[in-house]
């Protein structure tokens, strides 16, 4: 069996974040594993394990992505691939999906792809529902737990978090899925991984060498500008009483008088 | 040409949720000379188109099949995909919700389209879309734009945008459609729904309740129940207490749990680090009950009560139950 977890590195989540005059950000430039990433990737290596299969560790990106490759690399994956071209820059959800898609096409033998619930930083998900689509793959979104998974009857079974409960499905492989903070403990890398992954050669997949002209990876939307969060109205009004009653009293009162009740 | 506007009508249980009612007011406002058609798929959902007409949709088609009683990806793209090709829409609208930023993305890549999820403002500039989304763990917005030609996405988060309210006068035509997958052409079956017990979705709460490390173990989610129960609110829970196992996974709000956006969210024991922040900080009213007074939820929230709860939140259940009747 053959798993691929998709990637990326994200600016550090405890960064602070400035919104400059001219619509640029500024974040510290201190990168991290996409944190819903750590799950999937885990997860590949865990699946990897039981399943006696390969686990391959993809990005899309430049340079500044090869520590979260590394970071797969060191816990467990066998083999990492950066897909990058300079046709990829400003690539939106759909161009994104159509180079993820034509290079596990490139891998061949692939069963599953698994990728984190969002990108932490743009706070988007379509890519993967995209990549599903262009594969032409179930897709299984919002997993919390693998139920079973039959590697030679092909099939996999889920359990997947939704608004209103818990779904349990059940599908034919090969699929796409997504998973969530519930499905384990993330790894940490070991000493002997990290210097078995600084010693690893990755591989550079240009847009060409996925068989992909510009037009396929012409982006549908583009980001114009940032903009900085409405400022917060007054500071905190704390609440004083003699006695916690009093004090719930109070707060009624003011929730009230805000209409929030 | 493309024209009009197209929404996704969600139902889960045969019942249209309330964020959909909130993708038709804005499909509304964005063509007002339409026409606003809504796609109602499910089994026995006949009243939910009727509803869609009465709060705004032109003509309602409806798609009532056994394969699609519950929400699935491929069914769910697959007829979507097939009623934008054939109507060409403007503009394609849903709920940024599980299933509606799933079968958004699924049919945006089936046609071509260019698609902004989970968006907190939209208008149209020149014909094209424009929205601002918080990203960045909520820290910053993000002005994006739909840049290519035919159908654009939008998927609007819940709670964003006002819902359209029902007009028993209004009329349209329910038109049926027909899927184009056979249930044997449908790789996933759903065996079982737990659904989550007389509880309200973090996602539609009007209030929510969340508790954190403060809360001390699973006995002290108790009290903090109890005043959900008086206030008809959701329970919600930092990462710090879903950790701990104190209270299961689907109730963290945060980084790596939900987004939430009620009008009132009373973080109980919760300091209030970045990450929880990520998922609420767009409440409208924030009210943070902690022993700590120097606690960063503190400079966040609007009202602020310091002390133990487990003697506030009783006093506020009891004040709420009485007041409230």
């Amino acid at each position: 069996m053959h798993v691929v977890v998709i990637t990326k590195s994200t600016p550090d989540t405890a960064a602070a974040v400035t919104v400059q005059g001219d619509g640029t950000i500024d974040w510290g430039d201190s990168l991290v594993v996409n944190p819903w990433d750590e799950y999937a990737i885990t997860e590949a290596v865990l699946l990897k394990g039981n399943h006696n299969g390969t686990a391959t560790i993809l990005t899309v990106g430049g340079e500044e992505q090869q520590e979260a490759l590394k970071h797969g690399l060191a816990i467990g994956c066998d083999q990492a691939i950066r897909v990058w071209d300079d046709a990829l820059a400003g690539a939106d959800s759909f161009a994104y999906a159509e180079a993820v898609a034509a290079a596990i096409r490139k891998l061949g033998d692939v069963d599953l792809v698994i990728f984190g619930r969002e990108f932490a930083d743009t706070a988007t998900d379509q890519h993967i529902y995209q990549v599903a689509r262009k594969l032409g793959w179930t897709m299984l979104g919002s997993v919390a737990n693998i139920e079973a998974l039959d590697a030679s009857a092909k099939t996999i079974r889920v359990a997947r978090m939704i608004e209103h409960g818990t779904q349990t499905i059940s599908s034919k492989l090969p699929a796409v899925i997504s998973v969530l903070k519930d499905i384990n403990e993330p790894k940490y890398p070991t000493f002997i991984g990290i210097r078995k992954a600084a010693k690893a050669e990755i591989p550079v997949w240009s847009a060409g060498d996925l068989g992909l002209d510009a037009a396929a990876l012409q982006p549908r939307a583009e980001h114009v500008r940032y903009q900085a969060l409405p400022a917060r109205e007054g500071a905190v009004e704390i609440i004083e009483g003699a006695s916690a009653q009093e004090k719930a009293a109070k707060l009624v009162d003011k929730l009230l008088e805000e209409k929030v009740l | 040409m493309t024209q009009g506007a197209l929404v996704w009508i969600e139902q889960f249980n045969g019942q249209p949720t309330a964020a959909s009612w909130e993708a038709l007011g804005a499909a509304r406002t964005l063509a007002p000379d339409g026409p606003v058609i809504a796609a109602v798929f499910g089994q026995g959902v006949g009243d939910a188109a009727q509803e869609a007409i009465k709060r705004g949709a032109d003509t309602v088609l409806l798609a009532d099949d056994a394969t699609l009683a519950d929400y699935r990806f491929e069914p769910y793209v697959a007829l979507l995909a097939q009623i934008v090709e054939e109507h060409q829409p403007a503009i394609v609208l849903a709920a940024a919700t599980v299933a509606g930023r799933e079968v958004m993305a699924g049919t945006a890549a089936d046609v071509g389209g260019g698609l902004l999820t989970d968006v907190t403002e939209l208008s149209l500039e020149g014909g094209k879309l424009q929205a601002v989304r918080p990203v960045l763990g909520g820290k910053a917005l993000s002005v994006e734009a739909i840049v290519g030609d035919g159908s654009q996405f939008v998927t609007l988060r819940p709670r964003a945008f006002p819902a359209s309210e029902p007009d028993e006068n209004r009329s349209g035509e329910v038109v049926a459609v027909q899927p184009p997958l056979a249930e044997d052409a449908i790789a996933t079956k759903i065996e079982a729904t737990q659904e989550t017990g007389g509880a309200i979705s973090l996602t539609d709460a009007t209030i929510i309740v969340s508790g954190g490390r403060g809360v001390g173990g699973p006995d002290g989610f108790g009290p903090l129940r109890e005043l959900a129960d008086a206030l008809g609110a959701a329970v919600g829970a930092s990462r710090a207490a879903v950790d701990a196992g104190w209270i299961p996974y689907e109730h963290q709000v945060g980084q790596t749990g939900k987004v939430v956006a009620p009008d009132l969210y009373i973080a109980v024991g919760i300091s209030g680090a970045i990450q929880h922040q990520a998922g609420m900080r767009t409440a409208k009213v924030i009210v943070a009950i902690n022993k700590d007074p120097e606690a960063p939820i503190f400079k966040l929230a609007r009202y602020g009560i310091v002390g133990d709860l487990f003697e506030v939140l009783p006093a506020l259940t009891e004040a709420l139950r009485q007041r409230l009747g």
